[in-house]
């Protein structure tokens, strides 16, 4: 029974895999979409919302299938565990890729800005983020999940600076006030992409670890403290 | 974990040459259900049998180390081991009714300590039928023979004949695995029932009826105590490698 089992996780682990490979190609397309203005690409994007459904439809079809036939406990528990929850997040990312893409459709449409806002250097960062702990989670290194939770700090930073800097251009040029919204509506989707990073490595963690570490300081707390990073 | 009923002190067991236990400690709390999982083979049912002393005659064995109930060593000379028996029962792999009738069963190990008096006789064998969930389905047929009656009930029959002579602590050794599922069900239910009363300590070698009955759990490898903690610990983030690839299935 557990060779069956253990066959069962592994192309459980190849379903996973594929679907995260294809939500990181999702996000750097759509974040290439905005930074080239290029509606093609977007359009791609939009067009894979389809297939990156199904297979987060599949992920949580095969967990349910071995946790019902199976009853895996201890490591075997812990990775479907975290795989159910780690599909979901990443069906989410994949779905705010699409959002991003929709408003760099209509972004394309509207005047080029000159106004210096750092929305590339946010989506840089987030795809990176996003790309370290997909690794981390293939290489299980908890060490790098934790430094993902705390490289979120300057994706939230990034998010606020150009909220500000939104609000800003609105007063001083209100007729474009549309464009500068679709700015902002991207940082906010680039936001959430990076919560939904961090939640992943707070998973990866406990799928090595055992322990629950969400809504605690101490994942953060630690490697500030190990970098001498501000708090 | 509860306070220790029972604490088995660098406990070390030979049959003749073979070193069946090694340096085994283990504390089993009051009024909870400890399992004791591992391999076939690796003295789980022979350290069950050194918490009342069913050892004793096999042929070749030698015991050293303590097991302590309520502070005092079993094995200290002097020890009544009839005694000792009525307070730490046991329950065996196969139902084992004696040939006598279902009421006789129950009254066997009264009437054995010299109870005789009819009515008290008669309320201890319902109480104790009712205790192991068993009074319902033969108070009409109390007379019957046991050795006819479905095998859960046989088990629950021998569960209350462990009741009847009240005994603190309950020794089960695969008590479900001549058992369909269903029965096994309704004896799981009368081992969670039983712990409000009881200690139980259970070897069984079927790891989802450890983890759903069981407060610890005591995993043993080739005669050795490898890891012993909460159910819930052990069966989600154990920190033996080798009780994780014993409880995954990757052993061997």
């Amino acid at each position: 029974m557990s060779i069956h089992m253990q066959r069962e996780i592994e192309s459980l682990k190849r379903r996973i895999l594929a679907l995260s490979a294809e939500v990181e190609s999702d996000l750097r397309a759509a974040v290439q979409a905005v930074e080239d203005r290029n509606p093609k690409l977007a359009q791609e994007v939009i067009n894979g919302e389809t297939r990156t459904n199904s297979m987060e439809v599949d992920v949580e079809e095969e967990c349910l299938k071995i946790l019902a036939l199976y009853q895996p406990v201890a490591a075997d528990l812990r990775y479907i565990i975290a795989v159910l929850k780690i599909n979901q997040d990443l069906e989410r990312i994949g779905d705010l890729a699409v959002h991003i893409a929709e408003r760099s459709l209509t972004l394309c449409e509207q005047p080029r800005l000159d106004i210096p806002f750092r929305i590339g250097l946010m989506a840089d960062k987030t795809r990176k983020q996003l790309k370290k702990v997909l690794d981390a989670f293939v290489n299980q290194r908890e060490d790098e999940a934790r430094a993902v939770c705390v490289g979120d700090g300057e994706i939230d930073d990034l998010n606020h600076e150009i909220v500000a800097q939104v609000k800003a251009a609105i007063l001083e040029r209100p007729a474009l006030i549309d464009t500068f919204l679709y700015i902002m509506s991207i940082a906010r989707h680039l936001e959430r992409i990076g919560d939904h990073t961090t939640n992943i490595a707070e998973d990866l963690i406990y799928l090595i670890e055992g322990r629950i570490v969400r809504h605690t300081a101490e994942v953060s707390d630690k490697i500030r403290k190990a970098d001498g990073v501000r708090p | 974990m509860a306070a220790p009923v029972i604490q088995i002190e660098n406990l070390n067991l030979h049959y003749g040459a073979f070193h069946a236990l090694k340096n085994v400690n283990l504390a089993i709390g009051a009024r909870e259900i400890t399992a004791l999982i591992g391999p076939s083979g690796c003295g789980k049912s022979t350290l069950l049998r050194c918490l009342n002393r069913m050892n004793d005659l096999v042929p070749g064995c030698r015991i050293e180390g303590a097991v302590r109930f309520e502070e005092k060593d079993l094995y200290a000379r002097g020890v009544d081991v009839c005694g000792l028996r009525k307070r730490i029962g046991m329950v065996f792999q196969r139902p084992n009714p004696f040939p006598l009738s279902v009421f006789e069963n129950v009254a066997f190990g009264l009437r054995v300590s010299g109870l005789t008096d009819r009515a008290s006789v008669n309320a201890v064998v319902e109480r104790s039928l009712r205790g192991a969930w068993l009074w319902d389905y033969v108070k009409d047929k109390l007379g019957a023979p046991a050795l006819e009656l479905p095998l859960d009930q046989q088990q629950r029959l021998c569960v209350a004949r462990v009741l009847a002579v009240e005994p603190e602590v309950i020794l089960m050794d695969e008590p479900c695995s001549a058992l369909d599922p269903i029965s096994t069900a309704k004896i799981e239910e009368l081992m969670l029932e039983l712990r409000a009363a009881y200690t139980i300590v259970i070897v069984t070698h079927n790891m989802q009826q450890a983890s759903r009955i069981s407060d610890r759990s005591a995993f043993m490898l080739m005669g050795e105590m490898i890891e012993a903690g909460g159910t819930l610990g052990l069966f989600t983030k154990p920190t033996d490698k080798r009780t994780e690839d014993y409880i995954t299935g990757r052993f061997g």
